[in-house]
């Protein structure tokens, strides 16, 4: 047990989350993380969509991946992500039905999310099962962080909920305040995800100076 | 007439995919550094939509669609798998014919080529065309036959065009401002495609 957590694979889980997120530093997977924010709940089904099938796809690639002719690896990834969303996308549409119709075709679109096959090229074909599992894991879910964060200011902002609960209070508006409608559109995202990425870099470039 | 000419210029200033849709961002980020490849790319993601949205639409309206193959059996949850099926043959053949017919573009597009395949530009317009088949067909966007997919395909990918151009174009002037450190690059890029964005939403209004 203790072999399964050893240092290595801790790195690999935990790295994503600041030092080598997918969306900041790597700039993967930028599409859909823009396009489901407008609100928390969609950011939050979105982002553990795409933990479970990164994380899952990088078990089975590396399950396979001394069988696989090198010159249709591309495909054969695909065919495997596209049966696991496909899979993924149905019991969306079973279990959380409002929610997938929110998402709409950003669900399909996880196929080509850059992530995936960003972790499936760079790490599930030449690693073992279970750091692959770690490391689709840790991508998945720095991925859904950014998406949280983004979505939560969005819908704080925009709508002044958060989870469909009102958090700005009713004495707030009746002394003024008004919700920022803007934050709903799409051009916002792409400026606060912009925002995101500046704030992130100004305090990793403090931390290496130190 | 009067709607393939309405679904053309929508997808192209109201629906784009860039601006509205945010759809091939990461390719978008990484090539437009100047005009003259962005422009490559564009036209190459133009051809690729041309072709694929089109098949797409024959597939899932005679072979997925409610009733089509076997009576009562609706297949159309098999559409992921055969639409990117699809996109990844084509790709690969369009790459061939350019690679034999017109070597200088070939080598001009490089690494981009083969990496339309994965573009969510292309899974996204079958992905939406497969949604519009169904909508109300007074609605604007509605696409009832090859015809208007043709036009939404070219429309997404000229649109797609027009984006990765003026975002070049923006960036190789922007080499020569005094951008904050931490901003630089991909910060102070995603900023200026908000700002693109919030001007392209004038024309959501756009009639005819």
């Amino acid at each position: 047990m203790s072999k399964l957590f050893s240092k290595e694979n801790k790195e690999v889980l935990v790295n994503p989350f600041n030092l080598d997120n997918p969306v900041l530093v790597q700039v993967l997977g930028i599409c859909s993380s823009l396009a489901v924010t407008s609100q928390l709940k969609p950011a939050i089904v979105m982002g553990l969509a795409v933990a479970v099938i990164t994380a899952f796809s990088n078990v089975i690639i590396s399950l396979i991946r001394k069988t696989i002719p090198n010159r249709i690896r591309i495909i054969v990834q695909l065919v495997v992500v596209a049966a696991l969303v496909t899979i993924v996308s149905q019991i969306l549409k079973a279990f959380a039905y409002d929610v997938s119709v929110q998402l709409s075709v950003y669900v399909g679109l996880i196929i080509t999310n850059c992530i995936l096959m960003g972790r499936l090229e760079a790490f599930a074909m030449m690693n073992k099962p279970w750091p692959s599992f770690l490391d689709g894991l840790g991508n998945g879910l720095g991925y859904a962080l950014i998406l949280v964060v983004v979505g939560a200011v969005r819908e704080l902002l925009g709508r002044g909920t958060l989870l469909g609960l009102t958090i700005i209070p009713q004495s707030a508006y009746d002394a003024g305040y008004i919700n920022n409608g803007m934050m709903t559109m799409p051009a916002m995202a792409l400026i606060l995800v912009g925002c995101v990425i500046w704030i992130h870099r100004a305090y990793f470039y403090k931390e290496k100076e130190n | 007439m009067e709607h393939l000419i309405s679904l053309f210029f929508r997808s192209i200033f109201v629906d784009n995919m860039i601006f509205a849709f945010f759809l091939g961002m990461c390719s978008f980020l990484a090539v437009s550094k100047n005009v003259k490849t962005s422009l490559g790319l564009g036209l190459a993601v133009t051809f690729v939509l041309l072709v694929t949205v089109p098949v797409d639409y024959l597939l899932q309206v005679y072979v997925l669609g409610p009733d089509c193959l076997i009576e009562g059996v609706d297949l159309s949850y098999l559409s992921f798998i055969l639409f990117i099926a699809v996109i990844a043959g084509m790709t690969q053949l369009v790459e061939m014919a350019v690679e034999k017919y017109s070597p200088s573009l070939y080598a001009a597009l490089g690494i981009f080529l083969p990496l339309i395949a994965v573009n969510c530009a292309i899974m996204g317009a079958s992905l939406f065309m497969q949604q519009r088949i169904n909508l109300d067909p007074s609605n604007t966007q509605y696409i009832g036959n090859v015809w208007d997919a043709i036009a939404y395909a070219v429309g997404s990918g000229l649109g797609w065009t027009l984006a990765i151009v003026s975002m070049g174009a923006i960036r190789e002037k922007m080499q020569y401002s005094d951008v904050p450190k931490p901003l630089q690059g991909l910060g102070i890029t995603f900023i200026t495609v908000g700002l693109m964005a919030m001007a392209m939403m004038c024309f959501s209004g756009l009639k005819f």
